[in-house]
């Protein structure tokens, strides 16, 4: 890295310009306005013009202010945690919060380096119970509780 | 009650935690569903100081110095009395901080009354600034991260045209996103899967807790910084971007600064405990005020609390204090009582806590997991808001890794709406006219004040004198 010296900044500053730009582009779409009488397009505008500015000001600093390098990036925690969040949101409304919960459980744990299959498990039927007397029963949420319940 | 159990768990900041027990409100009454709220908060507030005294682990942000010092007298057998100066220090601020709120709000709130879009616009402004000038970060990507903030906050439909913007043709979007998958999102999933990537062990001590009462010599110190503490909670509480964190962080850097023996410090120094657990609680009450009067959420724990009160149908702002004085009242009693019972309760109940903590994270992460999910998706009953959560959490690894700050994010989604639509009317009134914020004396101070502070932190001077304050951690 011997022209970029602070790569955090210089990756944050491209997606800040990178936002920036879309949302110009989704924001040509919709009727300007004037000042007096802004349309729906008037501020996402300003707002994009300004992320691009700063962003370019950030990724420009970065080639010459010192910063720390990038972190490394262990993939299993952030893959396993959202996609076990994802097969809930897709799953709890045909299979109900019992199954839905089990599953989340048992596949969020082994996002750990400690994963124990059998533990995980057992919490996962306990937090079943749990979560269908808190939010079912006791705050009468509309969420079924077995397969096919709606 | 509840607040304090999760806020003794470490690793869940009191953002997620109030993220996550929102949805558990829909069915109170939006006065007792807010209470609720914002006893979680105090709670989340005083659970963190019990862990950082005993495991040396901040369960937030603002306890993070007490661990400085408070760890160190768990280690010398004094963690009793440790807890207990946490706990009277905590109580007497709040008290006092109580009555300010009280006392303030009434003139502020009327003053609001008399402002017009552009100064509401020109105070959103300076609410901005001043919340990430005084956080810590780099100011450049702050400011970036309240801009996409607020790009976030216009999606859905415009108000006056009935446009709707950037939904990508998603019938769900139209309708805007919502705070609690934001925050969720950012703050709750985020911080777990960074919990989980950093390996290091927690240190486990049952340091036996002994002797809560303090000796005559522990009190004649304690008293003046507790004092002081909540002298300058009250006042940082109040700045935009202040609150509690803010608070303790100052409180400790002056306790050092004025005490006689500052070698003390880090070593188990009474003053040390005291004071900032004075001032985060003072600063912790004080910062309802501008979100009370003004309906400017100063962090993010308040920007929370404006999404709590959306969903109950409240606008928040100088009418709350008119038009729904049982809700305005009812939060400043609460502030009390809850101050009182966290004293009443938690005391005796520290050896609980103390058990909790010995669950281990691999068995608690998935719980906290579990809980986000299902309050997402109750809000509205669809896949698409835990979907966008997960979006969300992505995106909140992704500014971890670039240390972007969260914080500054969600008060620009927040603001987004309000900042636009008084814009908007502030231009229209004018003609068109941009200099209407300059011309109005009130809109032309509150902008003079921003880009004042903005100067102040270009400035070297400053910078440094910031830097090392942040640099006590």
């Amino acid at each position: 890295m011997a022209v970029v010296r602070s790569p955090k900044d210089l990756i944050a500053g491209l997606l800040f310009i990178a936002a920036g730009i879309a949302a110009i582009a989704i924001a040509t779409n919709y009727t300007l306005g004037t000042a007096a009488r802004m349309g729906p397009g008037y501020f996402p505008r300003i707002l994009g013009m300004m992320m691009i500015v700063l962003g370019a000001i950030l990724a420009l600093r970065s080639l010459r202010l010192d910063g720390p390098p990038l972190p490394g990036w262990k993939w299993r925690p952030v893959l396993v945690v959202l996609g076990s969040v994802v097969v809930f949101g897709l799953i709890v409304n045909h299979a109900g919060l019992v199954l839905s919960t089990i599953l989340l459980i048992a596949m969020a744990s082994a996002a750990s380096d400690e994963f124990r299959p059998k533990e995980a498990v057992i919490s996962g039927i306990l937090l079943a119970t749990l979560a269908v007397g808190i939010f079912v029963i006791g705050l009468k949420l509309q969420i079924g509780i077995w397969p096919g319940a709606r | 009650m509840l607040g304090t159990l999760i806020g003794v768990l470490p690793g869940i900041g009191p953002v997620a935690t109030i993220a996550m027990l929102l949805p558990t409100t829909y069915a109170l009454q939006p006065v007792s569903a807010l209470i609720m709220l914002a006893g979680i908060y105090y709670g989340a507030q005083y659970g963190g100081s019990t862990t950082s005294i005993l495991i040396n682990m901040p369960g937030e942000s603002s306890s993070v110095v007490t661990c400085l010092d408070g760890h160190q007298m768990a280690r010398k057998g004094q963690a009793g009395a440790a807890l207990t100066v946490a706990a009277l220090g905590s109580f007497f601020a709040g008290t006092v901080a109580t009555v300010l709120v009280a006392s303030v709000a009434v003139p502020l709130s009327e003053l609001a009354l008399k402002f017009g879009p552009a100064e509401y616009f020109s105070l959103m402004v300076l609410g901005l600034i001043g919340a990430v000038v005084l956080a810590h970060g780099s100011l450049l990507k702050a400011i970036a991260m309240i801009i996409l903030g607020l790009l976030l906050g216009i999606v859905g439909t415009d108000v006056n045209s009935g446009v709707a913007r950037f939904a990508f043709g998603v019938p769900e979007l139209t309708d805007g996103i919502g705070v609690v998958t934001v925050a969720m999102g950012l703050f709750g999933f985020a911080e777990i899967i960074t919990n989980l990537e950093s390996t290091e062990k927690r240190e486990r001590i049952s340091a036996k807790i002994k002797g809560f009462w303090l000796t005559r010599e522990q009190f004649r110190k304690a008293w003046p910084a507790v004092l002081r503490g909540t002298g300058l909670g009250s006042v940082l509480g109040v700045l935009p971007g202040g609150g509690a964190m803010l608070s303790s962080f100052a409180s400790y850097t002056l306790e050092k600064k004025i005490a006689k023996d500052p070698s003390e410090f880090g070593k188990g120094a009474i003053q040390g405990v005291a004071g900032p657990e004075s001032a985060n609680n003072a600063g912790a009450q004080t910062s309802f005020i501008p979100l009370l009067t003004l309906g400017i959420p100063e962090n993010a724990v308040m920007a929370l609390m404006v999404g709590a009160m959306t969903i109950h149908n409240i606008q928040p702002g100088p009418q709350v204090m008119t038009s729904n004085p049982s809700l305005f009242w009812g939060l400043i009693a609460s502030m009390w009582i809850g101050n009182l019972m966290l004293v009443v309760l938690n005391l005796p109940m520290i050896g609980l806590w103390i058990k909790l903590l010995q669950v281990p994270y691999r068995l608690l992460y998935p719980a906290i997991l579990l809980f986000c999910s299902i309050g997402v998706y109750s809000i509205n009953n669809t896949n698409m808001d835990i979907m966008l959560t997960v979006l969300f959490g992505l995106l909140g690894v992704v500014f971890v890794k670039l240390e972007c700050e969260p914080a500054p994010l969600l008060l620009g989604f927040v603001l987004g709406p309000m900042m636009e639509e008084n814009l908007r009317r502030a231009l229209l009134l004018s003609r068109g006219d941009p200099t209407v914020f300059f011309t109005r004396p009130l809109s032309l101070v509150m902008l003079l004040m921003a880009a004042g502070l903005v100067l102040l932190i270009v400035l070297p001077n400053f910078r440094k004198t910031r830097e090392a304050a942040f640099q006590e951690e």
